[in-house]
């Protein structure tokens, strides 16, 4: 067998593994099951109502990959303003680190007042917490471009427009990556955040982050877990479907995916 | 063989140009120099005699704190469609191929496609790379992307090149088979070059004349007519002239080291 195929079947073992010892800690403490469910109900619930699941699962996804997005279109435009005009950086960069540093759950409550409950709300969160890591990542790319590199563009005339399109933007894209790396990890997660407070139009039907509030205070444990299990996974495929992006634009040609090839 | 209009037009003149930088520093003082059309310039001396300051006065890239400058009787700026700049590292863009990166100048001056890639193929033969065209810079070892350089410069048709120690990351012998390609193309097309190095022996082989610069401040020194016959080859190497010219330079150059 060879080694990928190797490596597959190990982690399917720590897998089993793992569920083993979820059900062994079930028995050995008696546990109610609203408390801590085994992997049977759990499996169940997750059956049973995976219409709803689904549901949940698609508006979340809407929520954070809209968020992410919009996140990387204003991030890559503020960035480029950064790059272009030094002074305009170092005025505003400290904002762009308040975005970071203030608590998104404190300041949801408010997006939700002034926006409104629903979708558009929970996408301005994710939005929000997304930002900080592109401009931050993106500008340094940009700017971050060897002397000699411009020096070459000056001496062909090549117009700022020029420079910064053909220079510096691809010159950023690993950055870029970096960034977009990081915001899609915490997307799920403010997008989740964001439900908690946006709470749902309709009773029992809403995101992950409000059906995970619903099944909470109907003691739904075992859904409840079901939920957990989706978001946790909703975030593994969005970090991996950037990877799989991030390794399309830069396998040809940047250093960091030839060590990945190698290993 | 290389003919030229030695002594006829001067393609680079500079008149009482000194340079000093924003900390204070004066890097080159005074310097005058007319270099001829057709003439291959080689710039010695040691570290801080601003070599490479001369050239980013020439290209435009920097200007002089005082004194002028004429490239073909245009400013530097003016002057750049005429004038090329090959840097000490290959400065190839990662993202591009080996032919996108050599079409780069033209396609920033929005050439036509065509011509572009019919030159692009021509650019690549010159430099015998053909085959290299779909590589990555990343592929490539450190003497082809030294040549890619070279083609990008070639590819628009340059008069005057500048040089800023384009082979001194490379090991003596594809160096030394670069310096006989790179003069091959020399006698071919007829530039003007101005050219910096640390290598005594790369100096004579190149040049038809060569400056010593003495530092703090930058200033010429020495200049030392190199009249060894053309063509010249690997031959040329190990013959008793060309010995002579090195011991000749190199004593010029122990000169100006610490005064």
């Amino acid at each position: 067998m060879n080694r990928r195929g190797l490596l597959l079947v190990h982690s399917m073992l720590v897998f089993a593994g793992l569920v083993v010892l979820w059900q062994a800690a079930v028995w050995a403490f008696r546990l109610p099951v609203y408390m801590l469910p085994g992997p049977w109900p759990v499996a169940l619930a997750l059956c049973d109502r995976l219409p709803s699941l689904l549901n949940s699962l698609w508006i979340t996804t809407e929520e954070a990959a809209g968020g992410l997005l919009a996140s990387v279109a204003v991030g890559v435009a503020v960035a480029m303003v950064f790059a272009q005009w030094l002074w305009l950086r170092q005025l505003l960069y400290p904002y762009t680190i308040l975005l970071q540093t203030v608590p998104i759950v404190a300041i949801a409550p408010l997006i939700i007042l002034w926006a409104g409950p629903g979708i558009l709300s929970v996408t301005v969160v994710t939005f929000i917490i997304c930002l900080a890591p592109i401009i931050a990542n993106t500008t340094q790319g940009l700017i971050s471009v060897e002397e000699n590199y411009v020096h070459l563009f000056v001496m062909h005339n090549a117009t700022p427009a020029q420079i910064l399109f053909k220079l510096r933007l691809p010159n950023a894209l690993p950055n870029l990556f970096t960034g977009i790396r990081i915001s899609a990890g915490i997307s799920v997660i403010g997008a989740i955040t964001g439900e908690l407070f946006a709470g749902s139009p309709r009773v029992g039907q809403g995101g992950l982050g409000y059906a995970i509030l619903y099944a909470n205070s109907q003691l739904e444990t075992s859904y409840l877990f079901a939920l957990v299990i989706a978001a946790t996974l909703l975030g593994f495929v969005f970090f991996f479907l950037v990877m799989f992006l991030e390794w399309l634009a830069l396998h040809n040609w940047h250093e960091s995916s030839r060590s990945h090839l190698s290993e | 063989m290389v003919k030229r209009l030695q002594g006829a037009v001067p393609e680079v003149t500079l008149e009482g140009v000194s340079k000093v930088f924003r900390t204070g520093a004066t890097v080159l003082q005074n310097l005058s120099l007319t270099v001829e059309r057709g003439e291959f310039v080689t710039f010695l001396g040691p570290s801080g005699c601003g070599k490479s300051t001369l050239l980013r006065i020439v290209s435009g890239l920097s200007p002089a704190s005082k004194g002028t400058v004429r490239v073909n009787g245009m400013t530097p700026e003016n002057a750049r469609e005429l004038t090329s700049f090959i840097f000490q590292d290959a400065t190839l863009l990662p993202w591009r191929t080996v032919e996108q990166n050599i079409g780069l100048g033209m396609e920033l001056d929005y050439a036509a496609r065509d011509a572009r890639r019919e030159r692009v193929a021509r650019m690549l033969e010159l430099v015998g790379l053909s085959d290299a065209a779909a590589r990555y810079p990343r592929q490539l070892s450190g003497g082809m992307k030294m040549r890619v350089s070279i083609a990008r410069a070639l590819a628009s048709k340059p008069r005057l090149l500048l040089m800023d120690e384009p082979f001194a990351a490379l090991d003596e012998i594809t160096r030394d088979r670069l310096n006989e390609e790179l003069l091959r193309l020399y006698a071919e097309q007829q530039w003007t070059v101005l050219f910096v190095t640390h290598s005594v022996a790369e100096a004579v082989f190149l040049s038809t004349r060569i400056v010593v610069l003495a530092p703090h401040p930058g200033r010429v020194a020495h200049e030392l007519a190199v009249d060894l016959p053309w063509p010249r080859t690997a031959v040329t190497r190990e013959s008793p002239a060309f010995e002579k010219m090195v011991t000749q330079a190199s004593r010029l150059l122990r000169g100006v080291h610490q005064g």
